[in-house]
């Protein structure tokens, strides 16, 4: 971070009062490696900073709409405030962080990097998940981890119905209470490099939490195959 | 055989034929439904129920062998700074890699290319194969989202954002485990040989509002450079294209339940979704009166086997059509020369579409290298570059005989209808009168 900011080149500022969404995206589209951008008055506005692929640093000063950092390749950026509907859709690398709420299917379908949600999310966090990191600081909302297939799921607080519902590799840790578990997920053992990677990640969202307090979720693998002894859960 | 048992005086049930004993004999033995491949089997209304009344007295044809009649056609030119122009309105429909092999992924492009069209992915992501031998490559963004990344996103010539597919309105893929091999899987983040399951729904959007967001986050990413198309199983083609519209989508694809499926549970093939003749009036009743017919483009689907097919979609109001089952069918799907090892999978040459299972002797619908080696993609390629030739040809004929100088100036006034049905689903007239059931009086 010292290092980064001591060759950073002037901060640059996009008001997005008086810029569009679109002109805002290109400039970061286009930016060069290692620029720090701030964006002010999101206003809810969806789509912004979508498909960023350079090592930008984007602060973004207030709440943002739908699929905000969608696809997101490489960098942080970071929202002080709250994002809407498919926060980091698609991710694929480099780190998205909301220090409020984000509302349905945070982190879906992710491939890699890191989402950090310091509050709350709504429904299907982590839905089809495909190897990100989410960590939620608060509580998460029903069908979360509906399908997710890989990649480390950190809850601090609760979690709600059906959680990980016909989960493949991905796995779940939740520090609070379970609404209820989905179709195929079980609690499974926290032995210890569960107790180290759960460390690793909240350490990485800034988080003091203790590892122990965690428990884990994952498939119990029975509705791999199509089988008539499981017609009861299709 | 079925004649020489009524010739004995025995009668076989309408209700309870062969197939359905069979079906119901399977469901005793399994307890689970059946899972198949290709498309609705049964007897549906189709364009053989149209025919074209040509040129004679009141209209002059075009001289064949002379003049001209244009095939060109530009999709996706409402929003995107690169439009996609094809020399032919016949497009390769969209086909996973997984579902297929890599060699017919890459004879599919290859084709395409040859003839100056569009290949399609399918759910499971972009192959190198098809990428490095399509000239038009359309990105299928699937409610899956398997193997879909920003890079691809960017590479493809435009993107296919997918609600439905003709075969399962409503449902979600499939792909069973024997077709799930290490690079499959690797693709698609998913436990070698596992039977896989794909979501119905997308996970961030439902409904045309969100769709409005969807679509401009796609269009943000790629800068808007891409041609964004909305591809639908013929359901309610009325609504859901007018809504696609609302969307913002460029283009619209809009697919019959004749279209193919690599792995669909038959119930469904055979019972949810229309015939595509029944959904393409609708659609382009939805465009006209939105004033965005020809500028949103209608790309229909499902049961195009020859040019008089596509030179009927296209009077019928489409801009152009896809091809999927028939595609493959020139590649080699279904040929006689494998009579023997069809048999020995318990099926016969026509008969065949065990494609969820990865034994095709045809090399198709597989994974397995062996089988997969049978493919050449060179001579694939050719074979269906020469079938886009012949259906374009075909097309043409149509077209001049009607006088018209270009595929697009085909209209309903020069269809009439064979049956009552057709009449009514396609929205022409009964052959020999001025009736078009529903529209008119008697």
């Amino acid at each position: 971070m010292t290092i980064l900011s001591a060759t950073l080149a002037p901060t640059q500022t996009v008001d997005l009062a008086a810029s569009t969404v679109r002109e805002l995206n290109a400039a970061l589209h286009q930016a060069a490696d290692a620029t720090s951008w701030v964006v002010d008055n999101p206003a809810g506005a969806h789509n912004i900073a979508v498909g960023i692929d350079r090592e930008l640093e984007v602060t973004v000063n207030g709440h943002v709409g739908y699929y905000f950092a969608g696809m997101h390749q490489r960098g942080k950026v970071t929202v002080h405030g709250s994002a809407g509907v498919g926060l980091a859709e698609n991710i694929m690398s480099g780190t998205v962080h909301v220090t409020g709420d984000a509302s349905q299917a945070t982190g879906a379908t992710g491939h890699g990097g890191l989402v950090i949600v310091d509050g709350n999310t709504g429904a299907r966090c982590g839905i089809s998940m495909k190897g990100v990191d989410i960590v939620v600081g608060g509580d998460i909302g029903h069908a979360s981890a509906f399908m997710a297939q890989a990649g480390r799921l950190v809850v601090c607080g609760d979690a709600g119905e059906g959680l990980g519902d016909s989960i493949y590799e991905a796995r779940i840790y939740v520090q609070g209470a379970v609404g209820s578990l989905g179709a195929d997920c079980i609690e499974k053992p926290l032995r210890a490099e569960h107790l180290a990677e759960l460390a690793e990640l909240l350490l990485a969202a800034g988080r003091d939490d203790d590892p122990a307090l965690f428990k884990r979720y994952g498939s119990a693998r029975t509705l791999y195959h199509f089988a008539a002894a499981n017609s009861h859960s299709y | 055989m079925t004649s020489s048992y009524a010739s004995q005086g025995l009668r076989e049930s309408a209700t309870f034929d062969r197939a359905v004993i069979n079906d119901i004999q399977r469901a005793a033995e399994t307890g689970i439904y059946d899972i198949r491949g290709w498309g609705a089997k049964r007897a549906l209304p189709h364009f053989d129920d149209l025919l074209f009344l040509g040129a004679s007295m009141s209209r002059y044809p075009l001289e064949g062998y002379r003049e001209k009649c244009g095939t060109d056609v530009t999709l996706g030119g409402l929003n995107a700074l690169e439009p996609i122009k094809l020399a032919i309105p016949i497009t390769i429909a969209g086909m996973s890699f997984g579902a297929l092999s890599a060699n017919a992924k890459e004879a599919l492009g290859r084709g395409a290319t040859e003839a100056g069209t569009s290949t399609t992915t399918g759910d499971g992501g972009m192959t190198p194969e098809e990428r490095g031998q399509s000239k038009n490559l359309v990105y299928q963004y699937l409610p899956s989202r398997y193997g879909m990344n920003p890079d691809d996103l960017r590479k493809a010539d435009a993107i296919e954002i997918v609600l439905g597919q003709g075969a399962k309105p409503g449902g979600g893929g499939m792909l069973l485990g024997q077709k799930i091999t290490e690079r499959v899987a690797g693709m698609r983040t998913l436990p070698v040989g596992i039977d896989q399951r794909s979501a119905s729904r997308h996970p961030d959007w439902t409904g045309p509002d969100d769709l409005a967001i969807k679509i401009a986050e796609l269009r943000e990413i790629t800068d808007w450079r891409k041609p964004i198309y909305v591809k639908i199983g013929a359901s309610r083609p009325y609504y859901d294209t007018a809504l696609a519209v609302k969307s913002g989508a460029d283009v619209v694809v809009l697919d019959g339940m004749q279209g193919g499926t690599a792995a669909t549970q038959q119930v469904f093939i055979e019972n949810v979704g229309i015939p595509i003749l029944a959904a393409i009036g609708p659609a382009v009743q939805a465009l006209q009166e939105l004033g965005m017919h020809r500028k949103v483009q209608l790309i229909v689907s499902g049961g195009i086997r020859s040019g008089a097919d596509v030179a009927k979609a296209i009077a019928l109001g489409a801009d152009a059509v896809a091809i999927g089952t028939a595609a493959l069918i020139a590649l080699g799907d279904n040929s006689p020369r494998y009579q023997a090892e069809y048999e020995k999978l318990g099926s016969a040459a026509g008969f065949y579409d065990d494609f969820q299972d990865g034994k095709d002797p045809a090399g198709i619908t597989t994974q397995d290298p062996e089988l997969a080696s049978r493919l050449d993609p060179i001579e694939g390629g050719r074979r269906l570059a020469n079938y886009l030739r012949v259906l374009t040809l075909e097309a043409q004929t149509i077209a001049r005989a009607c006088g018209k100088a270009h595929l697009h100036h085909l209209e309903p006034e020069d269809l009439v209808a064979l049956t009552v049905e057709a009449a009514a689903m396609a929205r022409v007239p009964l052959a020999g009168t001025s009736w078009i059931p529903g529209s008119t009086g008697y």
